[in-house]
């Protein structure tokens, strides 16, 4: 791009809700480079949804666009109903990993299922950070979190290796160490269809990362450094060598007819065997 | 067949409510298997396409609504159906729909609950789920058919109370309503009245206020629209401490309905400024006070009714009226009290009010009973 990248012509004169040293700053930033890079003058071809959460706020109602801020959870019902009938625009839902993948999580398998034509960014930050810091789905073990005091007795979810198993058409997975890497996936995604989901590790150093020993964010992102795994690289390794790491990297390309191509082809069908009556 | 042909026509009421649906516009649906609603899931994914709309069967009710919701926001008039226990699933986006101020209108076709309960039979326990089912001040849009022909009426009239009052509409259906079949009689499209929603001006900003039913645009039109459950500004940014913005939003979206209450409420009424006895009832239960009705009047019974069309807003002009004529209001109901509460309510000290009650096993309310009440409630 022969045009210099400036972040606000796409965000309103709204004050951001983000804690210092939140990755999610670098999700908004990055998702804008990709924006940016793709030659999108303003966000005119896309709609936004996510639900809540502190993800949620990327979106809403900072980016300059259609966006639905949504329930808890059901951030990508709301993006079925408009993908299904505005198969033009770039539907895109932003959402943390209690939204994605706790309250809701039927909707994302289903949707991946589906093979619904929307783009799902999933800041992982390993915790619900809104309420203050309880345990998540995605929380590793023994983490010592609010309602986790003892260290958490449960073991987490992987939300990319599910998103491969209910058949979306593009997974990968980054951390927010990766920006670069992150940058060119979404870009990539942007211009595919289907179902595609990016996992993106974040830091939230205020709710997660105090209470389990990093002083700051910059510890979080060198934790999250030292801890990733390339997929290329994991492939190699035994399970029990994986275990604790964050394998990063695009876990599945492929293609396969999306709901929008079937839906329309349905009523295409439908409508030619009303004219025949 | 595109849109259903004007004549006269015998049909189960959940296929008048989906046929409905199609004339008022309706292009969008999505439903999760429930009895006794399935039918309309049923014969709107075999007809939407046909019309180039969409139908969807969703992971669950949860979903249903959700994508309702989002379908709204394209411009398009949406609906789902369900039963009670999909109705409860619904409540939470049920009030997301209410503070976005987004049309669409949800289906329940009563069961009898609570729970699982007798999920096959016929009960009227939904009313208040209907008026108070999710959190926070709401104001409720809620009509009840007792015929088949009103399950298409009043599938049309939801649509258009939802698209000018820019709110979700509850048709308050029940199994009997739903499941019989009868003769209905359909106008031509150019003989029913079809209301869309008011689109803004290229230069309109305020999707959320300024108005008391502020234009609603669509998404990919470029009015960089903002639509949150948090309470918002008239523009739709986040305000979630401001006393000022809550109070003026909520009692703004309440006030549209409440406010307009004498235009929303339709209502069946017989002698309600002269009779001993008054009756209120609606849904199922109300086809069966015509007869009663007439078989006091046979013994020189002076009888009146209300039969509320539109449960919520509450008719409260004509019981009053009718609480001021009548000594004795009787309610029959199949559920345990719950319009009863609301008569009582508006007839304050002025009539008598006497509950009827049956639930279990989908048994109607007889005339005979109806009558009987009447006949105890004359002599004593």
């Amino acid at each position: 791009m022969s045009d210099k990248f400036s972040i606000r012509k796409y965000l309103r004169d709204v004050p951001l809700p983000f804690c210092a040293g939140c990755g999610s700053l670098t999700v908004m930033n990055q998702f804008l480079r990709a924006v940016h890079e793709l030659g999108n003058e303003d966000l005119s071809k896309f709609v936004f949804c996510s639900g809540i959460g502190c993800s949620a706020w990327i979106p809403s109602p900072h980016f300059v666009a259609d966006s639905v801020h949504t329930l808890h959870g059901r951030s990508i019902p709301v993006a079925t109903g408009i993908k299904l009938l505005r198969p033009n625009l770039n539907v895109v839902v932003f959402g943390g990993d209690g939204d994605i993948v706790g309250i809701g999580l039927s909707h994302f398998i289903h949707a991946a299922r589906r093979n619904l034509d929307i783009l799902v960014i999933m800041v992982n930050n390993m915790v619900y950070g809104m309420t203050g810091g309880q345990v998540a789905p995605t929380t590793p073990f023994k983490s010592k979190t609010t309602t986790t005091p003892y260290g958490s007795f449960e073991y987490p979810l992987d939300a990319t290796k599910l998103a491969v198993t209910a058949n979306a058409v593009y997974v990968a997975r980054w951390t927010t160490a990766n920006p670069n890497e992150l940058k060119e996936s979404i870009k990539k995604t942007l211009e595919i269809q289907g179902f595609r989901f990016i996992e993106v590790v974040s830091q939230c150093p205020t709710a997660f990362g105090r209470r389990v020993g990093f002083k700051n964010a910059g510890e979080m992102l060198e934790w999250f450094k030292r801890n990733s795994v390339p997929i290329e690289q994991a492939e190699k390794m035994s399970e029990d060598d994986l275990a604790g790491k964050t394998v990063i990297g695009e876990f599945v390309q492929k293609h396969r007819p999306t709901l929008v191509q079937t839906i329309y082809k349905t009523i295409e069908e439908a409508r030619k065997g009303v004219e025949k009556d | 067949m595109k849109v259903v042909k004007p004549g006269t026509y015998f049909w189960q009421g959940n296929e008048a409510c989906a046929e409905a649906a199609i004339v008022a516009g309706c292009r969008f649906f999505a439903g999760y298997p429930i009895t006794p609603a399935s039918e309309i899931a049923e014969h709107l994914s075999k007809r939407l396409p046909e019309v180039g709309g969409i139908a969807i069967q969703m992971e669950d009710e949860l979903a249903s609504i959700g994508s309702v919701v989002g379908a709204s926001w394209t411009g398009t008039k949406a609906m789902t159906a369900t039963s009670g226990p999909g109705f409860s699933l619904m409540q939470e986006t049920i009030g997301y729909a209410f503070i976005t101020e987004t049309p669409c209108v949800i289906v329940d076709v009563q069961r009898l609950g609570p729970s699982t309960g007798q999920a096959t039979k016929c009960g009227q326990g939904d009313v208040m789920q209907t008026r108070w089912g999710t959190h926070g001040d709401y104001s409720a849009i809620a009509l009840s058919p007792n015929s088949v022909q009103e399950m298409f009426e009043l599938t049309i009239k939801a649509f258009n109370l939802s698209e000018k009052y820019r709110t979700p509409v509850i048709l308050l259906a029940d199994e009997i309503t739903a499941h019989m079949r009868e003769q209905l009689t359909i106008p031509s499209i150019e003989n029913t009245n079809i209301i869309d929603r008011k689109k803004p001006k290229t230069d309109d900003k305020a999707f959320f206020g300024l108005e008391e039913i502020p234009p609603m645009p669509a998404v990919g039109e470029g009015f960089n629209i903002v639509v949150t459950g948090s309470t918002h500004n008239d523009y739709g940014i986040r305000f979630t401490a401001d006393p000022v913005v809550h109070r003026r939003l909520v009692e703004r979206i309440n006030g549209k309905i409440q406010k307009h209450a004498d235009e929303i409420v339709e209502v069946e009424t017989y002698n309600i400024d002269n009779c001993q006895i008054g009756i209120v009832s609606f849904g199922c239960t109300s086809r069966a006070i015509y007869e009663a009705v007439e078989m006091a009047e046979t013994k020189g019974l002076k009888v009146g009714y209300v039969r509320p069309k539109t449960i919520w807003p509450f008719s409260e002009k004509e019981v009053k009226q009718l609480s001021e004529t009548a000594k004795k209001i009787i309610v029959p109901e199949m559920n345990l009290k719950q319009i009863f509460y609301e008569v009582q309510r508006v007839a304050k000290c002025s009539a008598e009010v006497i509950p009827l009650n049956k639930i279990g096993g989908g048994e109607l309310i007889t005339p005979e009973e109806i009558f009987q009440k009447i006949w105890e409630s004359a002599r004593f």
